[in-house]
């Protein structure tokens, strides 16, 4: 079945294109213009005025959870939550048990990927053996086991001698690495920002420079082995200056940010809700503008969802001993919508597309994002301006832990389509 | 500010989870209402009917002999039945969770729970999803309400009113949830407050909640009119928050010799238990500005008053 996809407002940063138009598929892949004129008689017509056709969305932080806790999110649950969302491409972390610090354990979830789930699933290995930060996981092994990057995220590593191999390693074999910044000696036992409501509060905080420390040392080893290092879920103002800074010398390190970094501040956490409750923590007002200036002015160039499914009854607990994170892959574009362009009027519409899907493609070095002729159509058709509402009951989601329940929100995803098949539809 | 208070006021409240969401109005009326209760405690029957058929349980999953103890005591002058559970024999040994725990506490007829526990906001989590009445009896370094209401009570006792009072508060802060119902509870109210001790257990983010911090102990001390000591947990020095007990009483313990720089009726206070020697010096913890033991008796007043209080709204 081959699609038309008519009067959309056409936006493929890759290409620098932005107009109104149509997008032929064919064969579950992008046609070319000139086959628009003469579509073959067995054709689907898509009418897409009033929406932004773009390319299918890449989110690069997702926990899928399998193997190992299932009760908290599938590879099949996670990638219908990731359609829902707009996003034709995840990337699954290696925290699952067993870690995915082996080729066996990627060969799992790639087939269990390519048999359940209705996007595209790219798995991450571990840096370290079992994500303990002691001795390096196969890396080489896991490249060629067709991982994008490997990462020890939900850990990191602090040994800055065995992170040092590890990048230096990982250049070899072209994979780019992705770190959680996390010095645990500053960190300690904190659970939320270390400022005035862990004061108010007596919960342990989570000092800025935790995370700023590990950023520095992250500069410092990109520099050192000359290759890529990308830091996630960014949350303190600190690091946004130092990736600056850093950047502007020609260092290979980039950062994302993650919609509840910057729609929530610490306050969110006065009344002990365990779904305000992430790690890195929600941080203050002065570290979202600082956020939001990285993202302004193009230090941060991608954006994650950090989608980290626990079950209620996990949640349901004292805040000390609740896991830390939140489910995020259907609430993340409305969020970024909304306080991006809508609200804030950071950063135009094409710069949100371009930050969801040439940017991460470029960093993951994958033939996605764009909609150049021959590509795998993966697209996603966006309505900006409309108003709805997030009802985590309805979520696809397995897991409900999240704090934006019943917010509204302006702009989502209509539709999703990977391969030239529609998946999710509004 | 009415001090002393004679308002008329209901009390609405079924827990008592902090002192940072109850009015000055509500904290006297506490405190009133204890007075009534404290002279039940020099009769020779001790016992008021006031929560007779009521059961009362003191879930202690963080250990405590001293609170644990004075609860009970209280709760049995209110002739209310009373049940203890430790972290030991509860369940949540066995991997059950705090709310199945308390579910099963409530399915039980608890009319009342006074909870102790490590993490900062569990008195509230149960509070949210029990019909019983919940207690706060210290949690993690969040609050302990009912110290503050009686560290009040002795100073209201002693100096007739608290506004205006200069109350230092000295130790290790950042770890206390005493310190922090105590500074709800004294701005509230009126007083002015200082924090003294380390750096490292006295960030200067306090100063956002209201009060004064000072890293100088002889500079404050001539103008306290009370000084709380709090306990300096050897725990804490493991991890590096300050050199060395040697260290801790040469910069900030209460010795005799900087005892004479207090004023002649300044109190000495003590949340206990007490390190003789190291925050406070031995005599003078059993000096005449000492009020700690009537700290302990009120307790038992001011407990009395807010289980019969809370115990009254519970279903």
């Amino acid at each position: 079945m081959n699609t038309l996809i008519r009067n959309g407002r056409i936006i493929d940063p890759a290409n620098k294109r932005d107009e109104i138009g149509d997008l032929l598929i064919v064969d579950g892949r992008i046609a070319n213009q000139s086959a628009i004129r003469n579509p073959q008689s067995e054709i689907d017509e898509i009418d897409a005025s009033n929406l932004i056709v773009c390319p299918g969305l890449i989110d690069l932080h997702v926990h899928l959870r399998e193997p190992g806790f299932g009760w908290k999110e599938t590879i099949e649950s996670g990638a219908r939550a990731a359609a829902a969302g707009g996003f034709t491409t995840i990337v699954c972390m290696p925290n699952t048990s067993p870690a995915a610090d082996s080729p066996s354990t990627i060969a799992w979830i790639k087939d269990r990927a390519a048999e359940i789930a209705c996007v595209n699933v790219l798995p991450t290995g571990a840096i370290s053996k079992g994500l303990m930060g002691e001795e390096l996981a196969p890396i080489g092994s896991l490249a060629q086991a067709g991982v994008v990057a490997i990462t020890d995220d939900g850990r990191c590593v602090q040994n800055n001698e065995l992170m040092r191999r590890a990048v230096e390693y990982a250049r070899m074999v072209g994979l780019p690495l992705f770190d959680h910044c996390q010095d645990y000696n500053l960190v300690g036992n904190g659970v939320v920002h270390e400022g005035y409501w862990s004061t108010l509060l007596g919960l342990p905080g989570w000092p800025s420079a935790g995370e700023e420390a590990i950023v520095m040392r992250n500069v410092l080893l990109a520099e050192l082995c000359d290759h890529h290092i990308h830091c996630q879920h960014i949350s303190a103002a600190g690091s946004v200056r130092i990736l600056r800074e850093a950047q502007a010398r020609g260092v290979k390190i980039s950062g994302e940010v993650c919609p509840h970094h910057i729609a929530l501040t610490d306050d969110a956490i006065q009344n002990f809700d365990t779904n305000a409750k992430m790690n890195p923590p929600l941080r203050a007002k002065e570290d979202v503008a600082a956020l939001l200036g990285g993202i302004a002015d193009g230090t941060i160039a991608i954006l994650a969802s950090d989608h980290a499914p626990h079950a209620k009854f996990e949640k349901e607990v004292e805040f000390d001993a609740a896991p830390f994170g939140i489910v995020g892959l259907e609430t993340e574009l409305g969020l970024f919508l909304d306080l991006l362009v809508h609200k804030n009027k950071t950063i135009d519409l094409p710069r949100l597309i371009e930050m969801f899907t040439v940017n991460p493609a470029r960093l993951l070095q994958i033939e996605a994002g764009t909609l150049s002729p021959g590509r795998a159509a993966d697209v996603t058709l966006i309505d900006p301006e409309l108003e709805w509402t997030f009802d985590a009951k309805a979520s696809q989601s397995l897991s409900r832990n999240t704090p934006f329940d019943g917010w509204k929100l302006k702009g989502r995803a209509v539709r999703t389509i990977v391969g030239g098949r529609t998946v999710w539809k509004l | 500010m009415t001090e002393p208070g004679k308002s008329k006021m209901r009390w609405q409240r079924k827990d008592l989870l902090g002192i940072r969401e109850l009015s000055a109005e509500e904290i006297v009326f506490i405190l009133d209402t204890a007075g009534a209760f404290k002279e039940v405690g020099t009769r020779e029957i001790k016992k008021v009917p006031a929560l007779r058929g009521k059961t009362l349980v003191n879930f202690f999953v963080e250990p405590s002999t001293r609170t644990r103890t004075s609860f009970e005591i209280a709760a049995i002058r209110l002739s209310a039945d009373v049940i203890n559970i430790s972290a030991g024999s509860s369940s949540l040994t066995k991997g059950e969770t705090l709310k199945d725990t308390a579910k099963i506490l409530e399915a039980n007829h608890a009319d009342l729970i006074v909870l102790r526990h490590s993490s900062a906001g569990a008195p509230q989590f149960l509070a949210e999803r029990l019909t019983s009445s919940i207690i706060n009896a210290g949690d993690g370094a969040h609050e302990h309400p009912t110290q503050a209401l009686l560290d009040l009570y002795t100073i209201r006792q002693r100096k007739g009113a608290v506004a205006g009072l200069h109350v230092v508060i000295i130790g290790d802060i950042l770890f206390s949830r005493v310190a922090r119902s105590n500074i709800f509870a004294l701005l509230k109210l009126g007083a002015r407050v200082t924090l003294v001790g380390p750096s490292t257990l006295v960030p200067r983010e306090f100063e956002k909640l209201g009060v004064a911090v000072s890293y100088n102990i002889d500079e404050v001390l001539p103008s306290a009119d009370v000084v709380n000591l709090l306990r300096i947990q050897h725990e804490r020095q493991r991890k590096e928050y300050f050199p060395g007990i040697g260290e801790y009483i040469r910069l900030f313990g209460l010795t005799k010799e900087r005892a004479k720089l207090l004023k002649p009726d300044c109190l000495i206070m003590h949340p206990g238990p007490i390190n003789r020697g190291v925050e406070l010096d031995s005599d003078l913890a059993d000096g005449a500005q000492s009020v700690i033991l009537e700290q302990v008796t009120n307790g038992l007043a001011v407990r009395m008053a807010v289980l019969y209080l809370c115990g009254g709204i519970s279903a």
